[in-house]
C-alpha cells in the first residue's frame, strides 16, 4: 500500500464559509490542494477568499485538466491531495470516475461532503424530498444541439405525481449561468416543440436564486408572472412540483409567497 | 445600325418566345476546334469581322488562353439565326477542353439543354470525346455531332471519298456506341446521331464550310462536289456556298430541344425539390411570370465591373434592383446590371427571363454552382457534379509581406470565380494552399495571381493530394470515450463496395438524406446495402457514409448532429495523414450515454464519436489512395522506345497499345504524383514528335512498400510528428 491518499472535499454552496469543519481540517493535513470551478462556483467567493481561508496555495484545474486527471493521479500517488469543488463532490458533479480510477491506482480515496444543491432548494422551498422524481438540467441550445429531454422526465415524474429539480447549465469558463428566465422559456419551448401540454404559461413553477446565501430568493408562481421577473445574480434553479402534500402547499404559501388563486386551484388537484 | 446592334435589338426581342430559344453548348476533346467553331458561328451571325474569325478567337478573351491557345474559362455569346422563315436565339457557351479544367464543362453543361460534340476527322473520338458526352448525359443535355477538320482528311491524307465515307461511319459509330453507355433510359436509342436526320454535319471550322444531309439536299450540293472542292483548293468557294454557321445553326435548331421542353424533364432531373410546388411548376413550365430561379454557372473577374455571375434562368425573370437570395446564404443582394453576353461583349438590358442565359452584377455571394432566388428557403438546385476533383497543391506565400492581405483577398476572389480550385488560407503560418485539377490548372492559376491581380508570390513545387481508406473490415467494435468518461460510442468500419462510392461521386444519391430518406434507403438497397444498415443512413460526406444500426438507446437522438459534427470533421482529415478519407462506412454499433443532457453535449459527445472513428479506421487497416492519371500517348514507330522509357520511370502501367499505320497509340495509366515535369521530359525525350494527354481517373491505393514514406512526407510537411499514433491512442 502507498501512502497516496485522495480526497474529495465539498466547498457547499455559496461563500468560504461553507466548508464543513472536518473538510477545514482535512486540508490543512493535505499536501497538495486541487480545485475545479466549471461545474460551479461560490458565488459569494472568490479564490483568494478560499485560499485565506484554508490557509493553503489552491491550484484551480480547467475542465480539461480535470478530466484529463492526470496530474491530479499523479500527485495524489506518492502525496496526501486534496481535490475541492462546489457543493456536493460527488452530486450534481461528474468526479465519481476520477475516484474510481484513483481507487484502481490504489490511491485511498475520501469524500467529505458539502451542502448541495440538490437537497438546498427542496429545503428551502419546503417540499419534501421523498417525493422528487429524477433531477434534469436544461443546457444552453446550441447550433446542432437542443435536447429536450427535462420534457421527457418532467412528463414522467409528473405521471407518477413527483416534483421535477431542473438544474441550469452553467458554463463557467464562458461566464454564462442560466438564469430561471431563459429556463422557463426553453421549457415552453419544448412544450411548443413536443406539444404534449405538460405545462403552459398559468402552470406553477418555482424559483430559488442564490440558494446558501444570506438572502435567497424563493418564490412560486404561475410561469406567466415569473417569466419576465428579475432573480439577479446566479445560481438560479427551478421546480416543477408534480402533486402536492397539504403540508407542502402550507410551504409554498408561506416560504414562497405562493398566490392565494394558485392555492385553491393546487388543492382541488 | 450596324448589324451587331440588330442582331442585339432581336436578341432582346426573342428573349420570350420560348420555342425559338436554344441554350447550346460545344465541347469537345482538346484541339478538336471548339473556339473556332465559336468564331466563325458568331461571325456568321454578324456578332464580328468574318475576316477575323477563327484568327481572333473572340471567346478566347483571356489575354493567357490566347498566348496558350487553348481555351480555358467558359464565355458566353447570344446570337440570331433564321431558319426554316423564323428567327431564333441562340445561347452559345464555350467551354474548355483541357481536362485541368474539367470543373468549368460541367457547370457548363448545367445551364444549357443541348450541345454540339466536336470530334476531329483524323484522330477520331479520343478519350475526352467520352468524357464530354458523359458529362451532358449526366445533365440530360442532348449532344449531337459535328466532325471536324474534314479537309486534312482530304488535303493532308489524301483519302480516297469512300476511305472519308468509311471514316464518318466508323467515327459516328462510336460516338453513338459511347452515348448509349450512359444515355438516361427515357432517350435510350432516341438520342443516336445519324446521317440521315442531319443530327450529323461534317466540315471544315478553320475553313468556315460544313454540310450534312438536309443542308447537301437544301443546297444541292453533293458529297463529290465537296470532295471536289477541297481537293482543289478552292474551300473558299465553299464556303460560300455552304457556310459554318448556316449549317451547324440549322442542325442545332432542327436537333435540339427549347428550353420550354428540355426543362419538362431537365428539371426534376437537377432540382429535387417538390416538382408540385409553385417554384417547380413554374421551372418545369419555364414560366416568365414565376418566381426567380436563376443558376450560377461562372464567375467572370472583370476589371470595371467586378465580380459578373453568368447562369440559366429556369423561372422568373431577373432585372436591374431586384433583391435576391444565394441559397445558404443569409443576405439579401442586390440586382445591379443585368446584361446579355455577347463574346467579351456584355449589353445591359432592362431584364433577362426565363429560359435563356444571363450575366450579372451585384449578386455578390454568388459562386459558381450557386442557385439564386427570390426567397431564401427555396430549395437549392442539386449539387453540380465534379467530374474531377483537385488532386495537385501548392503552397503560395506572398514575396513582400505586405501583400499579404492583398494575397488572401485574391485567392478568395479565384476560388468564388472557379470553385474547382480550393484554397486553404493559413491566418497564422501566412502560408496558403491551392488545390487544384492538375498541374497546369495551378500553373494558370499561379499566372492570374501574378499577372492579373499583380500581386508577386512565390509557389511551392506542386504536391499531391491523397485520400485515406481501410482495406479490411473492423474485426470488433472500437470504443471512444468521451472526455468526462460518461459517454462512449462503438462504431465499426469498413470499406464501402466500389458500386456505392460510383453512385456517391455520380451524385446519385440525395445529400440532404432527412429530406429525402425513402429515396436514399432504396437506392442503396438496390445497391446490395442491407436494410438494416440503409435505414440507419443519417449522413454522407464527400464519398463516406455513416450508419446507426443500433436499436433503442435513450436519448441518442438528441447527440444526432453532434455525431454528424464528429464524423464530418474525421472524413475531411483522417488519422493516418490528416488527407480526406473516402470510401468508408462507418457504422454506430452501441452507445451509452450519461443521464443527464448536460454531462452529454457537444464539448462530450464531439470527441468521443472522433476518437471512436479515428480507433476503428486505424485498427483496420488503413491505406492511402493516391490520385491516378490516364496518360494517352500517340508516338511515331521509332520513338515507342523513348516514350515507353519516359513511362517506366513513372509506376506506369501500359493498358493498351494500338499501331495504326506508322503511328502507336499507347494507353498508359500512371500516378500523378509520378507525372510531375512529363510535358518537358517527353518533349525532349522525343523532340516535341509525340502527341499526349492525361485525364484524371480518380484515386488507388498507394503500392504498400511506398506508403510509409509517403505518410511520414505528408505528415512532416504538415507539422506532425512522423508516425501515426496507434489505435490505443484513441481508447482513452
Amino acid at each position: 500500500m502507498n501512502k497516496g491518499r485522495l480526497t474529495f472535499i465539498g466547498l457547499g454552496l455559496f461563500d468560504e464559509k461553507d466548508i464543513s469543519l472536518k473538510g477545514l481540517n482535512e486540508i490543512k493535513n493535505c499536501d497538495k490542494v486541487y480545485a475545479e470551478f466549471y461545474t460551479a462556483k461560490l458565488t459569494g467567493a472568490n479564490i483568494s477568499k478560499i485560499e485565506k481561508t484554508i490557509g493553503k496555495h489552491v491550484e484551480i484545474l480547467s475542465r480539461e485538466e480535470t478530466e484529463r486527471g492526470d496530474k491530479i493521479l499523479k500527485s495524489a500517488k506518492d502525496k496526501h491531495v486534496g481535490f475541492l469543488t462546489c457543493g456536493d463532490p460527488m452530486t450534481a458533479t461528474t468526479h465519481i470516475d476520477l475516484r474510481l480510477r484513483a481507487a484502481n491506482m490504489r490511491i485511498k480515496t475520501r469524500v467529505i461532503h458539502g451542502s448541495s444543491i440538490v437537497t438546498a432548494v427542496p429545503g428551502l422551498l419546503g417540499l419534501q424530498n421523498y417525493k422528487f422524481g429524477r433531477t434534469t438540467t436544461i443546457a444552453y441550445p446550441e447550433k446542432d444541439y437542443f435536447p429536450t429531454s427535462p420534457y421527457q422526465i418532467i412528463k414522467e415524474n409528473k405521471e407518477i405525481g413527483l416534483h421535477t429539480l431542473v438544474l441550469l447549465d452553467i458554463q463557467a469558463d464562458k461566464e454564462r449561468y442560466m438564469t430561471a428566465n431563459e429556463g422557463m422559456k426553453l421549457l415552453l419551448k419544448m412544450e411548443e416543440k413536443h406539444g404534449e401540454d405538460l405545462f403552459n404559461e398559468d402552470s406553477v413553477i418555482c424559483v430559488v436564486a442564490r440558494a446558501g446565501s444570506p438572502k435567497p430568493i424563493v418564490v412560486a408562481d404561475t410561469i406567466k408572472n415569473l417569466i419576465d421577473r428579475d432573480f439577479n445574480p446566479p445560481f438560479h434553479t427551478l421546480v416543477i412540483p408534480g402533486k402536492l402534500h397539504f403540508i407542502e402547499i402550507e410551504a409554498l404559501k408561506t416560504l414562497a409567497q405562493l398566490p392565494a388563486q394558485q392555492i385553491r386551484k393546487l388543492q382541488k388537484l | 445600325m450596324g448589324k451587331k446592334e440588330d442582331n442585339i435589338k432581336k436578341a432582346k426581342n426573342l428573349m420570350n418566345k420560348l420555342n425559338y430559344i436554344r441554350n447550346i453548348g460545344i465541347a469537345a476533346h482538346i484541339d478538336h476546334g471548339k473556339t473556332t467553331l465559336s468564331d466563325n458561328l458568331l461571325a456568321g451571325c454578324g456578332m464580328m469581322s468574318e475576316d477575323l474569325a477563327g484568327k481572333q478567337l473572340v471567346l478566347d478573351y483571356d489575354e493567357q488562353e490566347q498566348d496558350r491557345g487553348i481555351t480555358i474559362n467558359t464565355a458566353s455569346a447570344s446570337m440570331v439565326h433564321e431558319f426554316e422563315g423564323s428567327e431564333y436565339l441562340i445561347n452559345l457557351l464555350d467551354t474548355p477542353g483541357h481536362v485541368d479544367f474539367g470543373g468549368d464543362v460541367t457547370r457548363a453543361m448545367r445551364a444549357v439543354d443541348g450541345c454540339i460534340v466536336l470530334v476531329c476527322a483524323v484522330e477520331g473520338a479520343m478519350p475526352q470525346t467520352e468524357t464530354v458526352i458523359r458529362q451532358a448525359l449526366r445533365e440530360k443535355v442532348k449532344p449531337i455531332l459535328f466532325i471536324n477538320k474534314v479537309d486534312r482528311l482530304i488535303n493532308e491524307l489524301r483519302v480516297t471519298p469512300e476511305e472519308m465515307q468509311q471514316r464518318f461511319v466508323k467515327i459516328i459509330a462510336k460516338f453513338n456506341e459511347l452515348l448509349n453507355r450512359v444515355v438516361p433510359e427515357e432517350f435510350k436509342g432516341k438520342w443516336d446521331v445519324k446521317v440521315e436526320d442531319g443530327s450529323v454535319a461534317f466540315g471544315s471550322a478553320y475553313y468556315n464550310w460544313a454540310t450534312s444531309a438536309p443542308y447537301m439536299k437544301k443546297s444541292g450540293l453533293s458529297f463529290k462536289d465537296i470532295y471536289n472542292y477541297c481537293n482543289n483548293n478552292d474551300q473558299k468557294t465553299l464556303a460560300k456556298k455552304s457556310t459554318i454557321h448556316e449549317v451547324l445553326l440549322d442542325m442545332v435548331i432542327d436537333h435540339l430541344p427549347p428550353p420550354i421542353e428540355a426543362q419538362k424533364y431537365r428539371i426534376p432531373h437537377i432540382w429535387k425539390g417538390d416538382q408540385d410546388s409553385e417554384l417547380g411548376k413554374n421551372m418545369i413550365n419555364t414560366r416568365e411570370s414565376g418566381p426567380l430561379a436563376l443558376m450560377i454557372t461562372k464567375i467572370i473577374m472583370d476589371p470595371h465591373a467586378g465580380e459578373v455571375a453568368v447562369g440559366r434562368m429556369y423561372s422568373g425573370k431577373i432585372e436591374r434592383g431586384q433583391e435576391v437570395y444565394v441559397a445558404g446564404m443569409p443576405k439579401v443582394n442586390r440586382v445591379q446590371q443585368v446584361n446579355l453576353m455577347v463574346g467579351a461583349d456584355r449589353i445591359p438590358v432592362d431584364y433577362v427571363s426565363a429560359g435563356n442565359i444571363v450575366a450579372v452584377t451585384g449578386i455578390r455571394d454568388a459562386i459558381a454552382g450557386s442557385t439564386v432566388t427570390g426567397d431564401s428557403d427555396a430549395e437549392p438546385f442539386e449539387r453540380i457534379v465534379h467530374v474531377s476533383e483537385p488532386v495537385v497543391t501548392v503552397a503560395v506565400e506572398a514575396k513582400n509581406m505586405k501583400d499579404l492581405p492583398k494575397l488572401i483577398e485574391v485567392l478568395r476572389s479565384i476560388s468564388k470565380a472557379d470553385p474547382s480550385i480550393q484554397v486553404d488560407i493559413n491566418q497564422e503560418t501566412g502560408e496558403n494552399l491551392i488545390s487544384g485539377m492538375g498541374e497546369l490548372h495551378l500553373e494558370i492559376t499561379d499566372y492570374r495571381i501574378r499577372n492579373e491581380y499583380g500581386v508577386d508570390i512565390v509557389t511551392s513545387e506542386p504536391i499531391v493530394v491523397y485520400r485515406e481508406s481501410v482495406a479490411k473490415k473492423s474485426t470488433q467494435k472500437f470504443e471512444g470515450k468521451s472526455p468526462n468518461k460518461h459517454n462512449r460510442f462503438y462504431i465499426e468500419v469498413e470499406p464501402l463496395p466500389k458500386n456505392i462510392v460510383k453512385a456517391l461521386y455520380d451524385n446519385e444519391i440525395p445529400q440532404n438524406i432527412k429530406k429525402h430518406k425513402n429515396d436514399v434507403i432504396k437506392k442503396l438497397q438496390e445497391l446490395g446495402m442491407t436494410k438494416d444498415i440503409a435505414k440507419g443512413v443519417f449522413s454522407i460526406q464527400g464519398l463516406n457514409i455513416i450508419a446507426d444500426i443500433t436499436k433503442g438507446i435513450q436519448y441518442l437522438f438528441e447527440t444526432r448532429e453532434l455525431i454528424k459534427e464528429a464524423f464530418s470533421g474525421v472524413m475531411k482529415s483522417g488519422p493516418t495523414a490528416n488527407e480526406p478519407c473516402q470510401g468508408l462506412l462507418i457504422r454506430l454499433v452501441d452507445a451509452k450515454l450519461h443521464e443527464d443532457a448536460i454531462h452529454r453535449g457537444p464539448a462530450q459527445v464531439i470527441p468521443a464519436v472522433r476518437n471512436a472513428i479515428y480507433g476503428s479506421i486505424t485498427s483496420s487497416d488503413p491505406i492511402i489512395l493516391e490520385p491516378m492519371q490516364k496518360v494517352f500517348i500517340s508516338t511515331p514507330q521509332e520513338l515507342m522506345g523513348d516514350a515507353s522509357k519516359e513511362l517506366n520511370q513513372r509506376r506506369a502501367v501500359v493498358r493498351d497499345m494500338i499501331n495504326d499505320k506508322d503511328m502507336v497509340n499507347i494507353d498508359a495509366k500512371a500516378p500523378v504524383a509520378e507525372m510531375f515535369g512529363f510535358a518537358s521530359a517527353i518533349r525532349s525525350a522525343t523532340g516535341g514528335r509525340v502527341l499526349w494527354n492525361t485525364e484524371n481517373l480518380g484515386f488507388e491505393p498507394l503500392p504498400r512498400q511506398l506508403q510509409p514514406e509517403i505518410v511520414k512526407q505528408v505528415r512532416e510537411r504538415k507539422g506532425l510528428k512522423p508516425e501515426p499514433n496507434p489505435a490505443g491512442y484513441y481508447m482513452d
